[in-house]
């Protein structure tokens, strides 16, 4: 679809000086990628200066299909992925000019890696419940405590960190929001082994590590409003992508069936059932951003990451069904070891990880608490520890 | 197929749409209702010929047909809008026999001429058509039909028994699926013709009436065979057209449910509060809302891509599986949530299981949509 309005022409002609001053076959992916961002083009919704044109966002999708079309590449979204997927976001809605200056670029070239520390051992839908604390000391605060579930912590330069500075307030409003350097004193990354045998997760152990107060990202007590603009752009980037036709996990069970030689008819109607739900759901995506972009965002757009996360486990499941016996075994066994690459991992190893699915991210029970309370209108639950100060909530 | 990117198709409403939806919502739910519904229901024919002739006034039994041929030439997405807006009152009457099967069929199959006889009468409402093509009880393939047309001098004569035929009993005109002798034709035969006999049957769904049609040595003559020659293609094409428009009936219907569950669950307490408020109601209500959405995806689709042959052979039964899952589905969860209420003749949401169920099971079941679309995508 040519852009054919004085947006899309300034943002071709914009595409066209990046490749022509930078051709991507003679440019390392991290130069082009600073080159990108200088001229506007890194997320064109994002302000002038800082990435962006200060346009709609679905001009983003041109910027990434001429990029790709001329040799360039879109990798750093994965290799940074929670840099790019959630803390740009932030950092635009809350940062202050200095933070973004200093943090945006180096994020989007993948020169430095960030990470997200927010769920606790004992805090996981219950976020707002967290007990990592942050101690003023002058122009400097010190944590103690411990996050989990944090994905690329080993290899993360910084970190988004939600602490606890006020256990007298309400649990909601005692909470400030940090950037954590990884590799300060006192930060302690660990594995943190996974049912599939490998580590893609760490647990972070923070001991008096200092944070300087000009890293704090909004005001003192605002951490739950962060949060929940990282939480936001977490679950567009899980459920919000819009893919092929018949393409991913669904895939992979189709070609496994094809391979069978199999005609068992009742194989083949769950199959073209797993197929039809896929193609639901990425019908829905599809409409979902088409509306959002239009500005008239509807429930379509908040059923997404829940579809996703229920289809990859049956498809997941299935896929091993059509293996037969070939599901009992599980090629390369179990390492113990941090994943080394991004290529998408067998139907065994596929089968494990998409437990997480209804899990990572917001429970798929929490998912639809959200979708029952702000798409419905139906009533929350009764709650005991909403009004109670932090530090008198009971807990376990 | 099964890894190309399907087209690229706007699923946004239009001005145009929005205005169509609201104008036929109004009017439906002031002229219809749901009382109107019960009484139509309870009725001999099922049929108010006064609202039928005040839809065909609005243009609606015409809006897809030529305006050479006094409709009014819109498009499918434009018919779907009326669906989904008639779905949500399962409304009676045969406008999904007439203005969509029949009409489709005519359209698909028809030589100009046989056109010009046949779709102004149907645009106006002066007549209704109905489409006569199932005999057995799982004989949704079309290849399988038994009544015979033979040819006999310069016209045919056939024989035969029509089973579920949608309307029957209210039809001036059948298009009959017959076998001929290299293929399956389709047969233009008059209500009035000597040796056809319609009875009404009883049915599951008394908002959407059947009948049997017996075919004994009915003669018609050489005119009378749609496109002068066999058109199982067309058949099938008009088959899947009335399953992509069903699929918004569906989804109109599910729509439906989905707020009269949301609304119950709201203004119900048990134990003190309102049942919404407990997780076991509130996400079967999101879990509804999930289905109706991706259904109503489905059905988006497949409405905007009637003119590509190979992509609607993918969309129609991908719809027509997906629809009717969840609008059965979700008319049963709408009795659950309404527990006891739900079960009672008083309350409505049997009129929506009731709607769904023979919804799901008029022009090929979600098993038989799934090896369709099996079919289509070479698997």
């Amino acid at each position: 679809m040519p852009m054919t309005d004085a947006d899309g022409v300034r943002v071709d002609q914009l595409i066209d000086e990046l490749v022509a001053t930078h051709p991507p076959e003679s440019t390392t992916p991290e130069d082009l990628w600073g080159a990108q961002f200088d001229l506007g083009l890194a997320w064109v919704w994002h302000d002038d200066g800082f990435g962006g044109l200060g346009l709609p966002r679905k001009y983003q999708s041109q910027v990434n299909r001429r990029l790709i079309d001329a040799g360039g590449s879109t990798d750093n979204r994965l290799i940074n992925l929670i840099g790019i997927g959630m803390g740009a976001g932030v950092l635009a809605a809350h940062g202050t000019e200095e933070q973004k200056r200093r943090w945006l670029r180096p994020m989007f070239t993948t020169q430095e890696i960030w990470c997200q520390l927010f769920s606790e051992p004992g805090a996981g839908s219950d976020l707002a419940g967290l007990a990592t604390r942050a101690i003023r000391d002058g122009d400097e605060w010190v944590v103690n405590g411990q996050k989990v579930w944090t994905t690329l912590a080993h290899l993360s330069k910084w970190g988004m960190l939600v602490t606890r500075t006020d256990p007298e307030a309400k649990k909601h409003q005692g909470l400030t929001y940090f950037v954590v350097e990884m590799e300060a004193p006192g930060v302690d990354v660990r594995p943190l082994y996974q049912i599939t045998g490998e580590a893609e997760f760490s647990e972070v152990f923070f001991n008096d590590v200092h944070i300087p107060d000009e890293n704090r990202i909004d005001s003192v007590g605002s951490g739950w409003r962060v949060s929940l603009t990282t939480l936001m752009n977490e679950r567009v980037a899980i459920g919000g992508n819009t893919v092929p036709r018949g393409s991913g996990r669904i895939a992979e069970a189709v070609r496994i069936w094809e391979e069978s030689g199999s005609t068992d008819p009742v194989l083949r109607d769950e199959l073209i059932h797993l197929w039809a739900e896929a193609e639901a759901a990425r019908l829905t995506s599809i409409r979902a951003n088409e509306m959002a972009s239009s500005g008239v965002p509807g429930p379509e757009g908040s059923t997404g990451k829940l579809s996703w996360a229920s289809l990859n486990k049956k498809i997941a499941s299935f896929t091993l069904d059509l293996m037969g016996l070939e599901g009992t075994l599980y090629p390369g066994g179990y390492q113990l070891t941090r994943p080394t690459s991004l290529e998408a991992p067998g139907p065994q190893k596929a089968f494990l990880r998409s437990r997480a699915n209804s899990i990572e991210g917001g429970t798929s029970e929490i998912m639809m608490n959200i979708l029952g309370e702000r798409v419905l209108g139906l009533p929350g639950e009764p709650r005991v520890d909403k009004d109670l100060p932090w530090k008198d909530v009971p807990r376990a | 197929m099964l890894e190309q990117g399907s087209p690229a198709v706007s699923y946004a409403p239009t001005e145009e749409l929005e205005l169509l939806r609201s104008t036929a919502g109004q009017f439906l739910e002031e002229r219809l209702g749901l009382e109107t519904v019960r009484e139509l229901m309870m009725s001999d024919d099922g049929f108010n010929r006064g609202l039928w002739k005040e839809i065909a006034d609005l243009g609606w039994t015409g809006l897809v047909i030529e305006e050479d041929f006094g409709g009014a030439g819109s498009g499918l997405t434009e018919l779907s809008v009326l669906l989904e807006e008639m779905g949500r009152l399962v409304t009676p009457g045969p406008f999904f026999a007439s203005a969509v099967l029949a009409t489709a069929a005519v359209q698909g199959a028809g030589a100009p001429n046989q056109k010009r006889d046949l779709l102004p009468p149907l645009a106006s409402g002066e007549r209704i058509a109905t489409l006569a093509v199932f005999e057995k009880p799982r004989g949704w393939d079309v290849s399988d039909i038994a009544t015979k047309a033979s040819a006999q001098g310069t016209g045919w004569v056939l024989d035969g028994t029509k089973r579920y035929v949608l309307d029957g009993h209210l039809a001036d005109v059948f298009i009959v699926a017959a076998r001929v002798d290299d293929g399956i034709g389709l047969f233009v035969v008059e209500a009035d013709t000597p040796g056809l006999h319609v009875e009404q049957t009883q049915v599951l769904d008394p908002t959407r009436r059947q009948a049997e049609v017996t075919l004994r040595g009915v003669r018609v003559g050489a005119f009378s065979l749609l496109g002068g020659a066999p058109s199982i293609d067309s058949l099938r094409r008009a088959l899947a057209i009335g399953t992509a428009a069903l699929a918004a009936e569906q989804v109109g219907g599910a729509q439906k449910c989905l707020e009269m569950s949301v609304e119950y669950a709201k203004t119900r307490f048990q134990f003190g509060r309102p049942i919404g408020s407990y997780q076991a109601i509130k996400h079967r209500c999101a879990e509804m809302l999930l289905r109706v959405e991706h259904a109503r995806s489905t059905a988006l689709h497949a409405v905007r891509v009637v003119q590509d042959e190979d992509e609607l052979a993918v969309a129609a039964p991908l719809a027509g599986a997906v629809c009717a899952e969840a609008y059965v589905w979700a008319a049963g969860e709408t009795i659950q949530i309404h527990g006891g209420i739900g079960f009672t003749w008083e309350h409505d949401a049997h009129l929506y299981l009731k709607r769904a169920k023979t919804s799901s099971l008029l022009l090929g079941d979600p098993r038989y949509q799934r090896h369709l679309l099996g079919q289509a995508l070479g698997l």
